[in-house]
């Protein structure tokens, strides 16, 4: 446990560790075995260490609040229902005053802001039964302008010590952010935070564009774009937005990219002559592959994280299901068998699932299953739920939910793998098409 | 089912590998059926009543088919109308045409993608069966991204599953 999360805070940016007792204590949420009551925690604001950094300090202990809550596995006590004040972040913990109140888990903080532009957050997570830190106190500097993103991995550190699973909040999404009538749809790419903060554009809405997908490490989008007046892919570097397009043959329609995951080849779906199949590019050499060639339909494809294997869908055998190939093409199995059409399958980062889409009896449902298709379980159900995208530690699902009628708008959802937690993320404005980061540096 | 005949597509697609733009929903609404018409002029030249205008292929020979759930397949209607539209485009031979494929809401994006590829290519493929050349077509899918009407019944349905031909005067350019 201690040598993972170390190997982990090594890789971060800018961060430096104040040594505390390296103690698990018993705190665990053993979230595969059917977690139904949160476990409650208290988080006071952090202690502000410099005069001006009292907002701050509010704001990081809001944010990793509303981290944790969000999940569904924890649950907040409200800080007017504190007995304990912690002013001093060094000071011994009280930790009668906090059973008393049934705080389970206390997160304590200090903020410090150098006025430099810099910001410094300390905080210790205790396991307030077993009156013991659990882990080390950690400290994480970081500029002010990027202080969501400390919050968050402070969050992240509290979620993974005490479930044991990865983390996910330190992460960004890609998605079409709609404007107009659903008639004239007006889309464009934005980018932002997990949790619905800090939205930023990343193309005009000119032209019609879809599906965005990040690159394995996040630093390119895969899309398609209308711009030269046919569906086409463009790769885009979200550092400074440059895009160019992929693979322009004439006479074709491309879509439905995905990038493997050593981010050197993607796979994506290309149109010729009515029928589209499914073709690998390799991005430096331009050398193209076609893996599917059959007069059905066959997109969305998927690569399993050892990127060994591709799922996708196709219609070959009369409606939509799902397929798992060898990467390098051949023939492909079915494992979608129950009622209705299976669409836009997605592999789970762990590997051990594939979410996707279903259609049944005028219903769309988002579901999982195993990777041979079996134990499928559906997740959502409504009007018209698609497009599922992973999170970071395949804990969750995010996905596109449209209301119906002349006034229907789409917007986005997450749901935890066990189906609950059905949650709308807070976008201002309609969004589609969510594709979730890896967890950032 | 699948009435694709691909080696004439190939060329269809290569013969035609200008750059006209068929992303023109704002400004002269190609998938609206309102492209071209001459407000109040119906009788002048260019207006509906000039059997050589745009307002005369939309409205009078019927510038889309439609398709049943999931099919690409042409109906009778839908062969009768692109009948007419094959003698309009073998008369106005200064006219190209990009075919875009629609599909209804009840689907998933890239599914419908194809499903618009495929109908845009049945439409296509019967305008080069009754003689008119391929160089003069393009096709396009717009998926469900380009409903006609917008109530989520099938009503409505009916009208998106469709394939529109937006013909345009001159060359490609």
């Amino acid at each position: 446990m201690m040598v993972r999360i170390l190997a982990l805070l090594l890789a971060l940016t800018g961060l430096s560790l104040s040594p505390a007792l390296a103690q698990d204590g018993p705190l665990r949420i053993e979230i595969d075995e059917g977690v139904i009551e949160p476990l409650p925690f208290a988080v006071p604001d952090f202690v502000a260490e410099t005069p001006d950094a009292a907002q701050m300090a509010a704001q990081i202990s809001r944010v990793i609040a509303a981290d944790l809550a969000g999940t569904g596995l924890f649950r907040e006590i409200p800080r007017d229902a504190h007995i304990a004040r912690v002013s001093n972040f060094g000071a011994s913990v009280q930790y009668a005053d906090w059973k008393a109140i049934n705080a389970q888990a206390l997160i304590t903080g200090a903020v410090a802001m150098a006025g430099d532009g810099r910001l410094t957050v300390k905080f210790r997570l205790f396991d307030v039964y077993s009156e013991a830190p659990l882990g080390d106190g950690l400290q994480f500097g970081g500029t002010e302008t990027a202080w969501r993103r400390v919050a968050h991995k402070v969050a992240d550190q509290v979620y993974s010590r005490i479930t044991g699973e990865g983390a996910y909040f330190d992460s960004r999404v890609v998605f079409v952010a709609e404007t107009g009538p659903k008639n004239d749809r007006k889309k464009r790419l934005g980018i932002m935070d997990y949790d619905g903060a800090n939205i930023q554009y990343l193309t005009d809405s000119a032209s019609i564009v879809l599906a965005p997908r990040f690159s394995p490490n996040g630093d390119r989008v895969l899309y398609t774009s209308y711009e030269s007046g046919f569906p086409r892919i463009y790769v885009l570097d979200v550092a400074n937005v440059g895009r160019r397009a992929l693979d322009d043959q004439p006479g074709t329609m491309t879509f439905a990219p995905r990038f493997a995951p050593d981010g050197r080849t993607v796979v994506f779906s290309l149109a010729q002559g009515g029928n589209t199949d499914i073709y690998k590019l390799d991005l430096a050499s331009g050398a193209r592959q076609r893996l599917t060639d059959t007069p059905s339909i066959e997109t969305a494809p998927s690569f399993s994280p050892d990127g060994s294997r591709i799922v996708f869908e196709s219609d070959r055998s009369g409606t939509q299901q799902l397929y798992v190939m060898p990467a390098g093409g051949g023939e492909p199995t079915r494992i979608s068998f129950g009622k209705g059409r299976y669409g836009t399958p997605v592999w789970s980062p762990r590997g051990d699932l594939i979410a996707f889409t279903k259609q049944h009896q005028g219903r769309f449902h988002i579901g999982v299953m195993r990777t041979d298709g079996s134990e499928e379980r559906l997740l959502t159900a409504s009007f018209l739920d698609e497009g599922p995208t992973w999170s970071p530690n395949g804990r969750v699902i995010m996905f596109t939910r449209e209301t119906a009628g002349a006034g229907g708008a789409p917007g986005l959802y997450s749901v935890d793998i066990t189906g609950r937690n059905l949650r709308r993320v807070p976008v201002d404005g309609a969004a589609s098409d969510p594709a979730w980061s890896p967890l950032l540096p | 089912m699948r009435i694709v005949t691909r080696s004439l597509l190939v060329v269809a697609a290569l013969g035609v590998a200008g750059c006209t733009n068929p992303d023109r929903f704002g400004a002269n609404g190609g998938a609206d059926g309102t492209a071209g018409y001459n407000a109040g002029g119906d009788v002048t030249t260019g207006g509906i009543d000039d059997p050589r205008s745009v307002a005369y292929f939309q409205q009078r020979v019927g510038d889309r088919v439609l398709f049943a759930v999931d099919q690409s397949t042409l109906t009778p209607e839908g062969r009768a109308t692109l009948d007419g539209q094959a003698e309009w485009l073998m008369t106005n031979t200064e006219f190209t045409a990009v075919i875009e494929g629609h599909a209804d809401e009840q689907g998933t994006r890239e599914y419908n993608l194809g499903l618009g590829a495929r109908r845009a290519n049945a439409v296509l493929e019967y305008l080069v069966s009754r003689g008119v050349s391929s160089a003069r077509l393009k096709t396009v899918s717009y998926g469900k991204e380009r409903p006609l009407e917008i109530c989520s019944e099938e009503s409505c349905y009916a009208k998106n599953r469709r394939a529109v031909t937006v013909v345009a005067a001159g060359l490609t350019s």
